[in-house]
């Protein structure tokens, strides 16, 4: 039987191709339009793409942020996507200062618009970068979202102009390292998996990572 | 900065993939979708779909090859020609495209790429240029694929178009497309150098020593080629090794 993956539906534009992501890697995909649909969801997925405040002001309109937090609890499988990884830390300051969901401790701040040799550097980050094992002395990504991949030899597609910033480094699953800041790619606290990349966007190994969140 | 990026493009007209000689002159190559799925597996890292025609008819028709081809391409797709409102653009997007590219309606109404930034986020908004050379080191922006002057200047357009909301830009040299000659690596480099937003460079790669110029010389944050890889000249990986071989990072594509 096929596992069930429920996509929260909260008018972004990128839900088509998450869901046939999960499709081609074998899921069988509900879309939740309502909150007790994501309730009930066997494993849950948000995914985003576009600004901080919107996404939170469409997940509270649609009742969708109680159920978030609900969720989480029930210790079902989570996963957030990019601005579904942001929405899960207390508050962000995208156009001003927004208050998140505060699943995860921590804020989201922009990236910053120099390198540390004081060079320029894009904003947005757009483009492949490789994972990295983060700053926390974590060795291994076995057991977890990210099994399977090699330390600084699996790139993931990023297109973002803020990143989260964890205050609970143990929560920290990978990072990238971006015109020599590391910025946080991915955590994992439990069943609360986020990325801030976009698997369904990269490739192989991306697809990989879709896997193992169905399996797990 | 991120790795170096290899964007195959794919100039479409009605259901064929086709190619031409500075945007003019088209051949038909065979189906979109098979060279597509081809160019992803061989580990491409971004796709541009342009419909060629598309602003002479007033309409993209590519939603139906999109919507095909996202069934089982996991990269980022782009996609231009003919999108001239919020709503056509919402069209592709829902498609499976995860970016517009825009260029003769954004001319015609430098507004509309606002509009777009802000329904969809910056990072879905391409501004599209088709460039002309016209004197020393000074290029005319050209609308309905080549074809049709604009009298705006590269410099001043490129910079109104970033602060209208543009997240990267595709640039295009019409000297060069279909010629194989090589980049217009100072464009390249004016224009990559003038902007904080990403800069894929379009139109006239024949060899990969012109693939390294665009980002050495032209600081090209991604290349797009067609004929070469079209016509089989180049495959990606010779690309991709001929940039590891010059000390450019690139992504690392699994086996």
């Amino acid at each position: 039987m096929k596992t069930k993956i429920t996509l929260l539906d909260y008018g972004m534009c990128n839900l088509l191709n998450v869901a046939r992501a999960f499709q081609h890697c074998g899921a069988e995909v509900v879309i939740a339009e309502d909150p007790a649909t994501a309730y009930n969801a066997e494993k849950l997925v948000v995914p985003g793409v576009g600004a901080f405040p919107d996404s939170m002001r469409m997940l509270q309109l649609l009742g969708f942020d109680d159920v978030i937090r609900q969720f989480v609890i029930t210790e079902r499988p989570f996963l957030g996507i990019c601005v579904g990884m942001q929405v899960l830390f207390e508050s962000s300051y995208e156009f001003g200062h927004t208050a998140g969901l505060a699943i995860l401790p921590g804020t989201v701040e922009s990236i910053p618009c120099k390198t540390v040799n004081g060079e320029n550097q894009r904003v947005p980050h757009m483009g492949w970068n490789p994972l990295l094992f983060p700053e926390n002395n974590l060795l291994s990504w076995e057991g977890t979202l990210l099994q399977g991949l090699k330390n600084q030899e699996s790139s993931m597609y990023f297109v973002h102009s803020y990143a989260a910033i964890p205050s609970d480094v143990q929560t920290r699953l990978a990072d990238v390292f971006y015109g020599g800041h590391n910025l946080c790619a991915a955590v994992q606290k439990n069943n609360i998996m986020a990325t801030q990349f976009h698997p369904e966007r990269s490739g192989k190994l991306g697809l990989d990572i879709i896997r193992q969140f169905i399996t797990m | 900065m991120s790795n170096l990026r290899i964007i195959p493009r794919l100039d479409i007209k009605g259901k064929n993939l086709i190619k031409g000689v500075h945007l003019e002159g088209l051949r038909v190559i065979g189906d979109p979708q098979e060279y597509a799925l081809n160019y992803y597996q061989s580990g491409a890292d971004e796709l541009i779909f342009m419909d060629i025609v598309a602003s002479l008819y007033g309409r993209n028709n590519l939603s139906e090859i999109i919507s095909r081809a996202a069934e089982n391409i996991f990269i980022p797709i782009t996609v231009g020609g003919g999108i001239r409102s919020v709503d056509d653009a919402r069209h592709i997007l829902r498609s499976g495209a995860d970016k517009v590219a825009i260029n003769t309606a954004a001319v015609a109404r430098p507004q509309l790429i606002s509009e777009i930034a802000n329904h969809f986020g910056s990072q879905a908004m391409v501004l599209s240029i088709e460039a002309k050379r016209i004197g020393n080191l000074e290029w005319e922006v050209y609308t309905d694929n080549g074809r049709e002057r604009s009298g705006l200047n590269v410099v001043n357009w490129v910079k109104r178009g970033v602060e209208l909301g543009a997240g990267e830009i595709l640039l295009t040299s019409i000297d060069r497309e279909g010629t194989c000659e090589g980049y217009d690596l100072e464009l390249i480099k004016m224009v990559s150098e003038l902007v904080p937003v990403c800069v894929i460079a379009s139109g006239g790669m024949g060899s990969t020593d012109d693939f390294i110029a665009a980002a050495t010389l032209g600081k090209a944050d991604a290349i797009s080629m067609a004929d070469v890889l079209h016509y089989k000249k180049i495959d990606i990986e010779t690309i991709r090794n001929a940039a590891l071989d010059a000390g450019l990072a690139v992504r690392k594509v699994p086996g």
